[in-house]
């Protein structure tokens, strides 16, 4: 394992924390990583990517309004063609790292491994981790054959740390002509409105689920999150009943939240529910079924109904502040 | 306009899942079902062809032992037609030969529109719809919140993490949408009824001249090396609410000093 490229995605503060988290990773595996970034100003981040442990990060320069899915994996596969062979490409567990990932795999005619948790190497080649069935169990994998191997790794897996190193030299990567597959273009971007902490890093979740009963018991939810200075989560369920936006979802196919507290509403915590939330540090489950699978885990379980608790909570709350 | 849309036929969530301890691959022996996660694109193709004079639906699925009860059910909701791959060799494949089985497939269909979940119940890969796009040498917009058609382009509203894009692609395209943005129908009787009739081409993987050597394990160029029971996080104190349950919480909290 000498050489790890990572695909570096940029938000309004420079690097996500998920990309800081990947070349941790890396850095941790080989003793050459490398990023590969897009956008109008990747020299403005080689100093934190190389500070957090890249030597070098390949700029595909700005996409003028592509998403990036398509013209990002052919200039990687082009720098690969030209004799560049990362052993692994880490891409982070995000809408565009997906996209990159999937196209790159087809292009390097590569398979993917996706949900990986953890990364370690065994007799010489990297070994992932992904959870399955709720997080009950753990499976180990690894791909056979030639070729660079292709992780995507969901976030919080790995810590964030920085080295101390140099500014990461910046390499012009082109993608050049991708054709029809470069053909989807943003026309215009939404920011929503948010306050509070973002789900995937504020230090409390408070998270609902079916249990909830009904869309409108959702603002309940919320307004305990404000009380928490915490943010709002929800179950996989009430996202496919439509009762809240798939941005909010915490689990094995949304967001993972990784806080000091989670606190569940009428979330049963059934199989594919407990990925994505076991990692809190302390959980509290309300639930009416007290054979829900969320209390298992669960440091403070209530057998009740959300209907009463959750509004008696808030009015304590309140009235304490 | 011609859409197609991937269904994905799975072992019934609600039941628990195993993975076989002889080839550590997911037990599919029971009666499958259609992923929850495709009936939303299965209903938005159906709207986006009703919006668009002569469209048609076709569903593209791949399944062991020509299972078609999840097929079924999306003919029922009122897609025109399927197409269902089956081949004894595809046992064990890993989602880029699933991409490459599924691409030759949806080829045939010629469509205008190709539409997936972002992501299977089970596996859970999220990647099969992009390796599906590159195959065809289109373009694709994923986590599509809302989408519109004039049967030339595309309008989605992709979902990103402060909020959403606007985003234009002319079409043929790949577009994936995540759950919760359209309600599915409940198949009528007569939809049902109806669907009994529609047909179902059967095809193996010879039909697609694909070399049965390159996919199913034989082909898989990974491997599973063991699985591991995870740590056990230990269960805490449970209480029964009698009137105290936000009290119990509040200490708990106080404890923690959240609050």
């Amino acid at each position: 394992m000498d050489r790890i490229w990572v695909l570096a995605e940029t938000g309004e503060q420079g690097p996500t924390p998920l990309t800081l988290e990947l070349l941790a990773a890396a850095r941790g595996l080989a003793p050459r990583v490398e990023a590969v970034a897009w956008g109008p100003g990747t020299a403005s981040i080689a100093g934190v990517l190389g500070e957090h442990g890249a030597s070098r990060v390949y700029d595909v320069g700005d996409l003028a309004g592509a998403l990036p899915g398509a013209p990002v994996a052919a200039a990687m596969a082009a720098l690969v063609e030209r004799g560049e062979r990362p052993d692994a490409v880490l891409f982070p567990a995000s809408y565009d790292g997906r996209d990159v990932a999937g196209r790159l795999s087809v292009r390097l005619d590569r398979p993917v491994l996706t949900n990986v948790t953890g990364l370690s190497v065994r007799d010489g080649s990297l070994v992932t981790e992904h959870p399955v069935f709720g997080g009950a169990q753990i499976v180990h994998a690894r791909f056979t054959g030639e070729g660079p191997g292709i992780y995507v790794v969901r976030a919080k897996s790995f810590a964030a740390a920085s080295a101390g190193g140099a500014a990461a030299e910046v390499v012009a990567a082109p993608a050049g002509d991708v054709g029809p597959t470069g053909a989807a273009r943003i026309v215009e971007r939404h920011a929503e409105e948010a306050s509070g902490p973002k789900l995937d890093e504020a230090a409390v979740v408070v998270s609902g689920g079916r249990g909830l009963g009904s869309a409108d018991s959702y603002a309940l939810v919320e307004e305990l999150a404000r009380l928490l200075h915490g943010a709002p989560g929800a179950s996989r369920a009430i996202v496919d009943a439509g009762w809240v936006p798939y941005s909010h979802q915490v689990g094995q196919t949304g967001k993972t939240v990784k806080p000091t507290l989670y606190v569940g509403w009428g979330i049963s915590g059934a199989t594919q529910r407990l990925v994505g939330m076991k990692g809190a540090k302390s959980i509290v489950a309300i639930n009416k079924d007290r054979e829900a699978p969320i209390f298992s885990v669960a440091d403070l379980g209530v057998v009740g109904d959300v209907h009463k608790v959750l509004p008696a909570l808030i009015e304590a709350l309140r009235s304490r502040s | 306009m011609h859409v197609v849309v991937c269904v994905k036929q799975i072992p019934d969530p609600a039941a628990p899942g195993s993975l076989r301890k002889d080839t550590l691959t997911l037990d599919r022996s029971g009666k499958l079902v259609m992923d929850d996660s495709d009936s939303y694109g299965v209903e938005m193709a159906l709207q986006l062809a009703s919006g668009v004079d002569g469209s048609e639906v076709t569903l593209v699925s791949m399944a062991p032992g020509s299972e078609t009860s999840g097929l079924r059910t999306a003919l029922a909701m009122g897609a025109a037609d399927a197409i269902l791959v089956s081949d004894d060799a595809l046992a064990g494949s890993d989602a880029l030969s699933t991409a490459k089985v599924l691409a030759a497939a949806i080829r045939r269909a010629e469509p205008d529109l190709v539409i997936a979940a972002t992501e299977s119940t089970d596996g859970y890969t999220g990647t099969l719809p992009v390796q599906v796009a590159e195959l065809l040498g289109m373009p694709s917009v994923t986590f599509a919140k809302r989408v519109s058609t004039d049967g030339t382009t595309i309008k989605v509203e992709r979902q990103t993490e402060a909020g959403y894009d606007d985003v234009e692609c002319p079409l043929p395209a790949v577009v994936t949408v995540t759950a919760g943005v359209v309600e599915p129908r409940y198949p009528s009787f007569k939809g049902i009824m109806a669907a009994k009739s529609k047909r179902i081409d059967v095809l193996g993987l010879a039909d697609l001249g694909i070399d049965a050597a390159e996919v199913g394990s034989r082909g898989a160029r990974e491997e599973v090396l063991d699985v591991a029971d995870a740590e056990a996080r230990g269960g805490g104190e449970i209480v029964v609410d009698e009137g105290d349950g936000a009290q119990r919480i509040v200490a708990f909290l106080e404890q923690l000093k959240v609050i």
